[in-house]
Protein backbone atom coordinates (compact mmCIF):
# COMPACT_ATOMS: atom_id res chain seq x y z
CA UNK A 1 0.00 0.00 0.00
CA UNK A 2 0.97 3.35 -0.99
CA UNK A 3 1.66 6.84 0.79
CA UNK A 4 -1.88 8.97 -0.17
CA UNK A 5 0.99 11.67 -0.92
CA UNK A 6 2.63 9.79 -3.96
CA UNK A 7 -1.18 10.43 -5.50
CA UNK A 8 -2.10 13.82 -4.15
CA UNK A 9 1.14 15.09 -5.41
CA UNK A 10 -0.15 14.69 -8.87
CA UNK A 11 -3.69 15.84 -8.76
CA UNK A 12 -2.43 18.78 -10.87
CA UNK A 13 -2.14 16.87 -13.59
CA UNK A 14 -4.14 14.21 -13.32
CA UNK A 15 -7.61 15.61 -12.13
CA UNK A 16 -6.79 19.27 -13.81
CA UNK A 17 -4.53 18.85 -16.77
CA UNK A 18 -1.61 21.02 -16.08
CA UNK A 19 1.11 21.14 -17.99
CA UNK A 20 4.00 23.83 -18.31
CA UNK A 21 4.60 25.18 -21.15
CA UNK A 22 8.48 26.69 -22.19
CA UNK A 23 8.66 30.55 -21.76
CA UNK A 24 11.71 30.28 -24.47
CA UNK A 25 11.00 28.08 -27.37
CA UNK A 26 6.84 27.12 -26.08
CA UNK A 27 7.50 23.63 -26.05
CA UNK A 28 4.35 22.14 -23.70
CA UNK A 29 5.83 19.56 -21.08
CA UNK A 30 3.72 16.64 -19.52
CA UNK A 31 4.16 16.38 -16.95
CA UNK A 32 5.68 19.59 -16.33
CA UNK A 33 9.54 19.33 -15.71
CA UNK A 34 12.05 21.51 -14.44
CA UNK A 35 14.08 21.88 -17.77
CA UNK A 36 12.68 22.08 -21.30
CA UNK A 37 13.27 18.79 -23.21
CA UNK A 38 13.73 20.78 -26.46
CA UNK A 39 15.89 23.80 -25.53
CA UNK A 40 17.38 23.80 -21.73
CA UNK A 41 15.40 26.84 -20.41
CA UNK A 42 14.24 26.53 -16.86
CA UNK A 43 11.05 29.23 -17.08
CA UNK A 44 7.41 27.59 -17.96
CA UNK A 45 4.06 29.36 -17.94
CA UNK A 46 1.07 27.39 -17.07
CA UNK A 47 -0.86 25.46 -19.77
CA UNK A 48 -3.75 23.36 -19.96
CA UNK A 49 -4.25 20.67 -21.85
CA UNK A 50 -6.28 20.69 -24.88
CA UNK A 51 -9.06 18.12 -24.24
CA UNK A 52 -9.51 16.34 -27.54
CA UNK A 53 -7.43 14.76 -29.85
CA UNK A 54 -6.85 11.65 -32.14
CA UNK A 55 -5.46 8.30 -31.63
CA UNK A 56 -1.57 7.28 -32.82
CA UNK A 57 -1.26 4.20 -31.45
CA UNK A 58 -3.67 1.30 -29.16
CA UNK A 59 -3.94 -2.06 -27.64
CA UNK A 60 -6.30 -4.15 -25.57
CA UNK A 61 -4.17 -5.35 -22.85
CA UNK A 62 -5.42 -9.45 -21.61
CA UNK A 63 -3.46 -9.87 -19.31
CA UNK A 64 -3.03 -7.00 -16.96
CA UNK A 65 -0.85 -6.09 -13.82
CA UNK A 66 -2.34 -6.69 -9.87
CA UNK A 67 -4.64 -3.41 -9.55
CA UNK A 68 -6.06 -3.76 -13.10
CA UNK A 69 -7.12 -7.81 -13.07
CA UNK A 70 -10.68 -7.20 -12.90
CA UNK A 71 -10.92 -4.81 -15.49
CA UNK A 72 -9.47 -6.66 -18.49
CA UNK A 73 -9.62 -6.66 -21.70
CA UNK A 74 -9.15 -2.87 -21.59
CA UNK A 75 -8.11 -0.28 -23.89
CA UNK A 76 -5.51 1.64 -23.70
CA UNK A 77 -3.48 4.01 -26.40
CA UNK A 78 -1.70 7.05 -27.19
CA UNK A 79 -3.23 10.13 -28.21
CA UNK A 80 -2.15 13.62 -29.98
CA UNK A 81 -3.64 16.27 -28.21
CA UNK A 82 -4.69 19.35 -30.34
CA UNK A 83 -2.23 21.58 -28.71
CA UNK A 84 0.31 18.67 -29.65
CA UNK A 85 0.91 17.13 -26.41
CA UNK A 86 1.20 13.60 -26.49
CA UNK A 87 0.01 11.21 -23.60
CA UNK A 88 -1.09 7.39 -22.80
CA UNK A 89 -4.13 6.46 -21.32
CA UNK A 90 -7.16 4.13 -21.11
CA UNK A 91 -9.77 4.37 -24.07
CA UNK A 92 -13.09 3.55 -22.76
CA UNK A 93 -16.54 3.28 -23.97
CA UNK A 94 -15.63 2.46 -26.80
CA UNK A 95 -15.98 -1.49 -28.71
CA UNK A 96 -12.31 -2.80 -28.96
CA UNK A 97 -12.80 -3.85 -31.99
CA UNK A 98 -13.99 0.15 -33.39
CA UNK A 99 -10.46 1.13 -32.15
CA UNK A 100 -8.77 2.67 -35.23
CA UNK A 101 -5.19 4.70 -35.68
CA UNK A 102 -6.72 8.56 -35.92
CA UNK A 103 -9.94 8.06 -34.64
CA UNK A 104 -10.67 11.36 -32.19
CA UNK A 105 -11.07 11.06 -28.93
CA UNK A 106 -11.83 13.77 -25.87
CA UNK A 107 -10.16 13.63 -22.82
CA UNK A 108 -12.80 12.81 -19.66
CA UNK A 109 -12.30 12.66 -15.91
CA UNK A 110 -12.95 8.70 -14.62
CA UNK A 111 -11.98 6.42 -11.77
CA UNK A 112 -8.60 4.79 -12.51
CA UNK A 113 -8.03 2.02 -9.80
CA UNK A 114 -8.16 1.68 -6.35
CA UNK A 115 -5.96 0.00 -3.95
CA UNK A 116 -8.03 -2.67 -2.41
CA UNK A 117 -10.97 -2.35 -0.09
CA UNK A 118 -9.40 0.46 2.14
CA UNK A 119 -6.69 1.59 0.31
CA UNK A 120 -6.49 5.02 -2.23
CA UNK A 121 -8.99 5.60 -5.15
CA UNK A 122 -7.00 6.63 -7.70
CA UNK A 123 -8.67 9.20 -10.41
CA UNK A 124 -7.55 10.30 -13.73
CA UNK A 125 -8.17 10.86 -17.39
CA UNK A 126 -9.44 8.53 -19.96
CA UNK A 127 -9.58 8.65 -23.25
CA UNK A 128 -13.42 8.48 -24.96
CA UNK A 129 -14.52 8.38 -28.89
CA UNK A 130 -16.15 12.07 -29.37
CA UNK B 1 42.38 2.20 -22.64
CA UNK B 2 43.96 -0.84 -22.84
CA UNK B 3 42.55 -3.48 -24.92
CA UNK B 4 39.74 -6.15 -23.50
CA UNK B 5 39.30 -9.80 -23.53
CA UNK B 6 36.89 -12.02 -22.69
CA UNK B 7 38.76 -14.84 -21.54
CA UNK B 8 36.02 -17.18 -19.09
CA UNK B 9 32.18 -17.27 -20.08
CA UNK B 10 29.75 -19.45 -18.20
CA UNK B 11 25.96 -20.22 -18.85
CA UNK B 12 23.71 -22.97 -17.25
CA UNK B 13 20.67 -24.34 -18.35
CA UNK B 14 17.72 -21.50 -18.37
CA UNK B 15 13.88 -22.41 -17.41
CA UNK B 16 11.87 -22.52 -14.12
CA UNK B 17 14.06 -23.61 -11.54
CA UNK B 18 12.16 -24.33 -8.92
CA UNK B 19 14.91 -25.92 -7.16
CA UNK B 20 17.50 -23.21 -6.97
CA UNK B 21 17.23 -19.94 -4.90
CA UNK B 22 19.25 -16.75 -6.27
CA UNK B 23 22.63 -17.06 -4.74
CA UNK B 24 22.43 -20.75 -6.01
CA UNK B 25 22.26 -19.99 -9.71
CA UNK B 26 24.71 -17.16 -9.47
CA UNK B 27 27.47 -19.44 -7.92
CA UNK B 28 26.55 -22.09 -10.06
CA UNK B 29 27.13 -19.87 -13.22
CA UNK B 30 30.08 -17.79 -11.86
CA UNK B 31 31.75 -21.12 -11.48
CA UNK B 32 31.40 -22.31 -14.76
CA UNK B 33 33.00 -19.24 -16.28
CA UNK B 34 35.82 -19.01 -13.38
CA UNK B 35 36.74 -23.10 -14.97
CA UNK B 36 36.61 -21.77 -18.35
CA UNK B 37 38.89 -19.02 -17.96
CA UNK B 38 41.42 -21.24 -15.51
CA UNK B 39 42.68 -18.61 -13.76
CA UNK B 40 41.99 -18.48 -9.87
CA UNK B 41 41.78 -14.24 -9.04
CA UNK B 42 38.91 -12.18 -9.31
CA UNK B 43 40.06 -8.28 -8.93
CA UNK B 44 36.14 -7.12 -8.92
CA UNK B 45 32.92 -8.40 -9.62
CA UNK B 46 29.91 -6.47 -11.57
CA UNK B 47 26.41 -8.27 -11.25
CA UNK B 48 23.26 -7.07 -13.67
CA UNK B 49 19.90 -7.64 -12.20
CA UNK B 50 16.97 -5.77 -12.28
CA UNK B 51 14.84 -6.11 -9.84
CA UNK B 52 16.12 -8.85 -7.14
CA UNK B 53 13.49 -7.02 -4.86
CA UNK B 54 10.78 -7.36 -6.18
CA UNK B 55 11.40 -11.02 -7.89
CA UNK B 56 13.19 -12.53 -4.78
CA UNK B 57 13.13 -9.83 -1.80
CA UNK B 58 16.81 -9.41 -1.48
CA UNK B 59 18.86 -5.89 -2.35
CA UNK B 60 22.20 -5.80 -1.70
CA UNK B 61 23.12 -9.22 -4.51
CA UNK B 62 26.52 -7.43 -5.21
CA UNK B 63 27.92 -8.35 -1.69
CA UNK B 64 25.45 -11.49 -1.20
CA UNK B 65 27.26 -13.03 -4.04
CA UNK B 66 30.82 -12.16 -3.63
CA UNK B 67 30.37 -13.74 -0.17
CA UNK B 68 28.60 -17.16 -1.88
CA UNK B 69 31.32 -17.31 -4.17
CA UNK B 70 34.25 -17.53 -1.69
CA UNK B 71 35.74 -13.72 -2.92
CA UNK B 72 34.88 -11.77 0.12
CA UNK B 73 36.31 -9.00 0.51
CA UNK B 74 36.60 -7.91 -3.41
CA UNK B 75 34.62 -5.19 -4.69
CA UNK B 76 31.60 -6.16 -6.06
CA UNK B 77 29.06 -3.45 -7.74
CA UNK B 78 24.89 -4.26 -8.76
CA UNK B 79 24.03 -2.61 -12.03
CA UNK B 80 20.53 -2.12 -12.71
CA UNK B 81 19.15 -0.44 -15.78
CA UNK B 82 16.13 -2.58 -16.30
CA UNK B 83 16.37 -5.51 -18.89
CA UNK B 84 19.45 -3.89 -19.90
CA UNK B 85 21.03 -4.59 -16.37
CA UNK B 86 23.09 -7.15 -18.16
CA UNK B 87 24.62 -5.34 -20.80
CA UNK B 88 25.42 -2.13 -18.44
CA UNK B 89 27.37 -4.73 -16.17
CA UNK B 90 29.50 -5.76 -18.86
CA UNK B 91 30.35 -2.47 -20.30
CA UNK B 92 31.51 -1.35 -16.46
CA UNK B 93 33.47 -4.41 -16.41
CA UNK B 94 35.04 -3.39 -19.67
CA UNK B 95 35.79 0.06 -18.47
CA UNK B 96 37.49 -1.17 -15.20
CA UNK B 97 39.54 -3.40 -17.20
CA UNK B 98 40.34 -0.93 -20.17
CA UNK B 99 41.24 1.72 -17.62
CA UNK B 100 43.77 -0.26 -15.35
CA UNK B 101 42.19 0.03 -12.37
CA UNK B 102 41.70 -4.14 -12.43
CA UNK B 103 43.20 -6.67 -14.60
CA UNK B 104 40.80 -9.71 -14.01
CA UNK B 105 36.73 -8.78 -13.53
CA UNK B 106 33.74 -11.11 -13.37
CA UNK B 107 30.18 -9.63 -14.62
CA UNK B 108 27.27 -11.74 -13.71
CA UNK B 109 23.82 -11.33 -14.74
CA UNK B 110 20.76 -12.57 -13.23
CA UNK B 111 17.42 -12.35 -12.51
CA UNK B 112 15.20 -15.07 -10.34
CA UNK B 113 11.65 -14.67 -11.38
CA UNK B 114 9.36 -17.40 -10.33
CA UNK B 115 9.48 -16.91 -6.65
CA UNK B 116 6.49 -15.01 -7.47
CA UNK B 117 3.37 -15.21 -9.00
CA UNK B 118 2.53 -13.98 -12.50
CA UNK B 119 0.63 -10.92 -11.73
CA UNK B 120 3.67 -9.50 -9.73
CA UNK B 121 6.17 -10.47 -12.08
CA UNK B 122 3.97 -8.29 -14.54
CA UNK B 123 4.12 -5.90 -12.06
CA UNK B 124 8.19 -5.95 -11.00
CA UNK B 125 8.69 -5.31 -15.43
CA UNK B 126 6.29 -3.06 -15.39
CA UNK B 127 8.28 -0.92 -13.34
CA UNK B 128 11.00 -0.28 -16.35
CA UNK B 129 8.41 1.75 -17.35
CA UNK B 130 7.10 5.35 -16.23
CA UNK B 131 5.11 4.73 -13.39
CA UNK B 132 3.41 7.57 -13.20
CA UNK B 133 2.17 7.87 -16.08
CA UNK B 134 2.01 4.47 -17.91
CA UNK B 135 1.96 2.23 -15.05
CA UNK B 136 -0.96 4.19 -13.60
CA UNK B 137 -3.19 3.96 -16.46
CA UNK B 138 -2.50 -0.18 -16.15
CA UNK B 139 0.05 -0.01 -18.77
CA UNK B 140 2.40 -3.30 -19.49
CA UNK B 141 5.14 -4.10 -21.34
CA UNK B 142 3.34 -6.25 -23.72
CA UNK B 143 1.20 -3.68 -24.49
CA UNK B 144 3.85 -0.69 -24.63
CA UNK B 145 5.84 -3.30 -27.36
CA UNK B 146 1.59 -4.04 -28.73
CA UNK B 147 1.11 -0.30 -29.33
CA UNK B 148 4.34 -0.06 -31.18
CA UNK B 149 4.03 -2.90 -33.56
CA UNK B 150 0.79 -0.91 -34.30
CA UNK B 151 2.49 1.78 -35.23
CA UNK B 152 4.52 0.27 -37.52
CA UNK B 153 2.15 -1.89 -39.03
CA UNK B 154 -0.01 1.23 -40.07
CA UNK B 155 2.93 3.37 -41.13
CA UNK B 156 5.72 1.24 -42.75
CA UNK B 157 2.88 -1.75 -43.68
CA UNK B 158 4.67 -4.85 -41.58
CA UNK B 159 1.96 -7.88 -41.24
CA UNK B 160 0.80 -9.47 -38.55
CA UNK B 161 2.67 -13.00 -40.30
CA UNK B 162 6.06 -11.25 -40.35
CA UNK B 163 5.92 -10.68 -36.56
CA UNK B 164 5.19 -14.06 -36.64
CA UNK B 165 8.16 -15.61 -38.91
CA UNK B 166 10.75 -13.66 -35.95
CA UNK B 167 9.29 -15.91 -33.06
CA UNK B 168 9.07 -18.84 -35.41
CA UNK B 169 13.16 -18.18 -36.93
CA UNK B 170 14.11 -17.81 -32.94
CA UNK B 171 12.67 -20.74 -31.93
CA UNK B 172 13.94 -22.73 -35.25
CA UNK B 173 17.46 -21.27 -34.16
CA UNK B 174 16.73 -22.16 -30.19
CA UNK B 175 15.82 -25.69 -30.86
CA UNK B 176 19.60 -25.70 -31.47
CA UNK B 177 20.86 -24.55 -28.51
CA UNK B 178 20.64 -26.94 -25.28
CA UNK B 179 20.48 -24.40 -22.92
CA UNK B 180 17.68 -22.49 -24.14
CA UNK B 181 14.16 -22.80 -21.28
CA UNK B 182 12.28 -23.50 -24.44
CA UNK B 183 14.24 -25.75 -27.41
CA UNK B 184 11.43 -26.00 -30.26
CA UNK B 185 10.09 -24.84 -33.25
CA UNK B 186 6.68 -23.63 -33.55
CA UNK B 187 5.43 -22.50 -37.01
CA UNK B 188 3.60 -19.10 -38.43
CA UNK B 189 0.09 -21.05 -37.75
CA UNK B 190 1.33 -21.74 -33.89
CA UNK B 191 1.99 -18.09 -33.41
CA UNK B 192 -1.32 -16.52 -34.68
CA UNK B 193 -3.24 -19.20 -32.72
CA UNK B 194 -1.79 -18.82 -29.58
CA UNK B 195 -3.10 -16.28 -27.22
CA UNK B 196 -3.99 -13.09 -27.09
CA UNK B 197 -1.44 -10.88 -24.37
CA UNK B 198 -2.12 -7.45 -25.93
CA UNK B 199 -3.37 -7.21 -29.41
CA UNK B 200 -1.74 -7.47 -32.25
CA UNK B 201 0.91 -9.66 -29.62
CA UNK B 202 0.00 -13.23 -28.77
CA UNK B 203 1.97 -15.43 -26.18
CA UNK B 204 4.41 -16.76 -28.89
CA UNK B 205 5.49 -13.10 -29.77
CA UNK B 206 6.36 -12.90 -26.16
CA UNK B 207 9.68 -13.55 -24.17
CA UNK B 208 8.96 -15.84 -21.50
CA UNK B 209 9.28 -15.64 -17.73
CA UNK B 210 12.96 -17.32 -16.56
CA UNK B 211 15.27 -17.93 -14.04
CA UNK B 212 18.73 -17.89 -14.85
CA UNK B 213 22.32 -16.59 -15.00
CA UNK B 214 25.29 -15.94 -17.03
CA UNK B 215 29.06 -14.84 -16.49
CA UNK B 216 31.89 -13.62 -17.92
CA UNK B 217 35.74 -13.25 -16.95
CA UNK B 218 37.52 -10.47 -18.59
CA UNK B 219 41.13 -9.28 -18.18
CA UNK B 220 43.50 -7.39 -20.38
CA UNK B 221 44.09 -8.69 -23.86
CA UNK B 222 47.54 -8.94 -23.67
CA UNK B 223 47.45 -10.91 -20.48
CA UNK B 224 45.24 -13.29 -22.18
CA UNK B 225 47.56 -13.72 -24.93
CA UNK B 226 50.25 -14.73 -22.49
CA UNK B 227 47.95 -17.41 -21.34
CA UNK B 228 47.46 -18.88 -24.52
CA UNK B 229 43.97 -18.51 -24.47
CA UNK B 230 41.77 -18.28 -27.26
CA UNK B 231 41.21 -14.09 -27.61
CA UNK B 232 37.96 -12.35 -27.78
CA UNK B 233 38.13 -8.86 -27.51
CA UNK B 234 35.59 -6.50 -26.86
CA UNK B 235 36.55 -3.88 -29.52
CA UNK B 236 33.70 -1.24 -28.61
CA UNK B 237 31.50 -0.21 -26.72
CA UNK B 238 28.65 1.92 -26.53
CA UNK B 239 25.49 2.82 -24.39
CA UNK B 240 22.71 5.37 -24.81
CA UNK B 241 19.33 6.56 -23.29
CA UNK B 242 15.75 8.38 -24.20
CA UNK B 243 12.77 8.97 -22.56
CA UNK B 244 10.91 5.76 -20.53
CA UNK B 245 7.92 6.86 -21.66
CA UNK B 246 6.90 5.61 -25.10
CA UNK B 247 4.44 8.81 -25.74
CA UNK B 248 7.01 11.34 -25.29
CA UNK B 249 9.23 9.74 -28.55
CA UNK B 250 8.65 11.92 -31.50
CA UNK B 251 8.32 8.40 -33.55
CA UNK B 252 6.79 5.73 -31.82
CA UNK B 253 8.96 2.46 -33.41
CA UNK B 254 12.15 3.39 -33.68
CA UNK B 255 14.50 2.65 -31.30
CA UNK B 256 16.74 5.67 -31.46
CA UNK B 257 18.95 4.60 -28.28
CA UNK B 258 20.09 1.49 -29.82
CA UNK B 259 20.52 3.64 -32.81
CA UNK B 260 22.78 5.32 -31.28
CA UNK B 261 24.59 3.51 -28.97
CA UNK B 262 25.44 1.05 -32.21
CA UNK B 263 26.86 4.03 -33.50
CA UNK B 264 29.34 4.53 -30.42
CA UNK B 265 30.47 1.01 -30.49
CA UNK B 266 31.14 0.85 -33.96
CA UNK B 267 32.81 3.69 -34.05
CA UNK B 268 34.92 2.74 -31.27
CA UNK B 269 36.15 -0.49 -32.91
CA UNK B 270 36.61 1.17 -36.29
CA UNK B 271 34.01 -1.40 -38.00
CA UNK B 272 30.88 -0.95 -39.76
CA UNK B 273 27.69 -2.99 -39.46
CA UNK B 274 28.13 -5.02 -42.65
CA UNK B 275 31.53 -6.22 -41.24
CA UNK B 276 30.01 -8.02 -38.16
CA UNK B 277 29.35 -11.69 -38.81
CA UNK B 278 26.46 -12.43 -36.16
CA UNK B 279 24.22 -10.22 -34.44
CA UNK B 280 22.70 -11.26 -30.53
CA UNK B 281 19.57 -8.54 -30.17
CA UNK B 282 16.97 -8.06 -27.72
CA UNK B 283 14.34 -9.68 -29.20
CA UNK B 284 12.14 -9.41 -25.63
CA UNK B 285 8.59 -9.12 -28.44
CA UNK B 286 8.82 -9.99 -32.22
CA UNK B 287 8.10 -6.57 -33.14
CA UNK B 288 11.12 -5.64 -30.79
CA UNK B 289 13.95 -7.74 -33.16
CA UNK B 290 12.54 -5.87 -36.01
CA UNK B 291 12.71 -2.52 -35.00
CA UNK B 292 15.77 -3.01 -33.76
CA UNK B 293 17.23 -4.48 -37.05
CA UNK B 294 16.67 -1.12 -38.59
CA UNK B 295 17.75 0.63 -35.79
CA UNK B 296 21.39 -1.00 -36.39
CA UNK B 297 21.11 0.00 -40.20
CA UNK B 298 21.16 -3.75 -41.05
CA UNK B 299 17.77 -2.51 -43.01
CA UNK B 300 15.93 0.76 -43.95
CA UNK B 301 13.95 1.93 -41.68
CA UNK B 302 9.99 0.59 -42.39
CA UNK B 303 12.20 -2.90 -44.02
CA UNK B 304 12.41 -4.79 -41.04
CA UNK B 305 9.58 -7.11 -41.63
CA UNK B 306 10.45 -7.83 -45.14
CA UNK B 307 13.94 -8.63 -44.18
CA UNK B 308 12.54 -11.31 -41.41
CA UNK B 309 10.51 -12.85 -44.62
CA UNK B 310 12.78 -12.35 -46.93
CA UNK B 311 15.15 -15.14 -44.43
CA UNK B 312 17.89 -11.98 -44.12
CA UNK B 313 18.24 -12.95 -41.30
CA UNK B 314 17.57 -16.30 -40.38
CA UNK B 315 20.81 -18.76 -39.74
CA UNK B 316 21.93 -19.32 -43.18
CA UNK B 317 21.31 -15.90 -43.97
CA UNK B 318 23.45 -12.68 -44.97
CA UNK B 319 23.15 -11.39 -41.41
CA UNK B 320 21.99 -14.31 -38.90
CA UNK B 321 20.28 -12.56 -35.55
CA UNK B 322 19.71 -14.75 -32.34
CA UNK B 323 21.55 -18.01 -33.78
CA UNK B 324 21.06 -18.47 -29.72
CA UNK B 325 17.37 -18.88 -30.13
CA UNK B 326 17.37 -14.98 -28.47
CA UNK B 327 14.84 -14.05 -26.06
CA UNK B 328 12.01 -15.69 -27.44
CA UNK B 329 13.67 -19.44 -27.35
CA UNK B 330 16.19 -19.42 -24.57
CA UNK B 331 14.46 -17.49 -22.01
CA UNK B 332 14.57 -13.89 -20.33
CA UNK B 333 15.91 -13.57 -17.45
CA UNK B 334 15.97 -9.79 -17.51
CA UNK B 335 19.36 -9.29 -15.97
CA UNK B 336 20.91 -11.95 -17.39
CA UNK B 337 20.16 -11.47 -21.05
CA UNK B 338 22.69 -8.96 -21.95
CA UNK B 339 25.53 -10.70 -20.26
CA UNK B 340 24.18 -14.46 -21.88
CA UNK B 341 24.53 -12.41 -25.29
CA UNK B 342 28.37 -12.13 -24.59
CA UNK B 343 28.30 -15.83 -23.87
CA UNK B 344 26.92 -16.65 -27.38
CA UNK B 345 29.21 -14.32 -29.44
CA UNK B 346 32.50 -15.63 -27.80
CA UNK B 347 31.22 -19.54 -27.95
CA UNK B 348 30.53 -18.30 -31.56
CA UNK B 349 34.02 -16.70 -32.20
CA UNK B 350 36.02 -19.21 -30.99
CA UNK B 351 33.97 -21.98 -33.11
CA UNK B 352 32.09 -23.90 -30.25
CA UNK B 353 28.74 -22.86 -31.04
CA UNK B 354 28.13 -26.52 -31.44
CA UNK B 355 25.19 -27.44 -33.99
CA UNK B 356 24.29 -23.47 -33.98
CA UNK B 357 27.58 -22.65 -35.35
CA UNK B 358 27.57 -19.73 -37.49
CA UNK B 359 30.18 -20.63 -39.93
CA UNK B 360 33.70 -18.66 -40.09
CA UNK B 361 32.72 -16.21 -37.77
CA UNK B 362 35.00 -13.65 -36.68
CA UNK B 363 33.05 -10.38 -35.15
CA UNK B 364 29.99 -10.38 -33.54
CA UNK B 365 27.24 -7.77 -32.05
CA UNK B 366 25.10 -7.64 -29.39
CA UNK B 367 22.78 -5.53 -28.57
CA UNK B 368 20.33 -5.00 -24.76
CA UNK B 369 18.19 -3.03 -24.08
CA UNK B 370 16.15 -1.76 -21.46
CA UNK B 371 12.11 -1.04 -21.19
CA UNK B 372 10.90 0.33 -24.54
CA UNK B 373 14.29 0.85 -25.09
CA UNK B 374 15.02 3.97 -22.70
CA UNK B 375 18.65 2.34 -22.21
CA UNK B 376 20.35 0.67 -24.97
CA UNK B 377 23.92 -0.68 -24.57
CA UNK B 378 25.93 -2.40 -27.92
CA UNK B 379 28.99 -4.53 -27.75
CA UNK B 380 31.51 -5.07 -30.30
CA UNK B 381 33.73 -8.33 -30.20
CA UNK B 382 36.40 -9.50 -32.29
CA UNK B 383 38.19 -12.43 -32.20
CA UNK B 384 42.08 -12.86 -32.70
Amino acid sequence: MQSPARSWREIPQRYRLEAAKCARCGFICFPPRLICPECGAREFGPHKLAESGKVLTYTVIRVAPQPFCDQSPYAVGIAELDDGVRLTAQIVDCDPAALKVGMRVRIEFRKVSEEGEAGVIYYGYKLVPE
Amino acid sequence: MRDVAVIGVGMTKWGELWEKSLRTIFVETALLAVEDAGIDKIDSMYVGCMSSGLFAGQEHIGSLFADYLGRKPVPATRVESACCSGGLALRQGFIEVASGMSDVVLVGGIEKMTDVGGNEATYALGTAADQEYEGFHGLTFPALYAMMAVDHMHRHGTTREQLAMVAVKNHENGSRNPLAQFPFKVTVDMVLKSVLVADPLRILDCSPITDGAAAVILCPADMARKLKKPVVRIAGSGQATDTIALSSRKDLSWMESTHLAAKAALAQAKRKIGDMDLFEVHDCFTIAEIMIIEALGLVKKGQGGKAVEDGLTAAGGKFPVNASGGLKAKGHPVGATGVAQAVEVVEQLRGHAGERQVKGAKRGLTQNMGGTGGSAVVHVFEAE
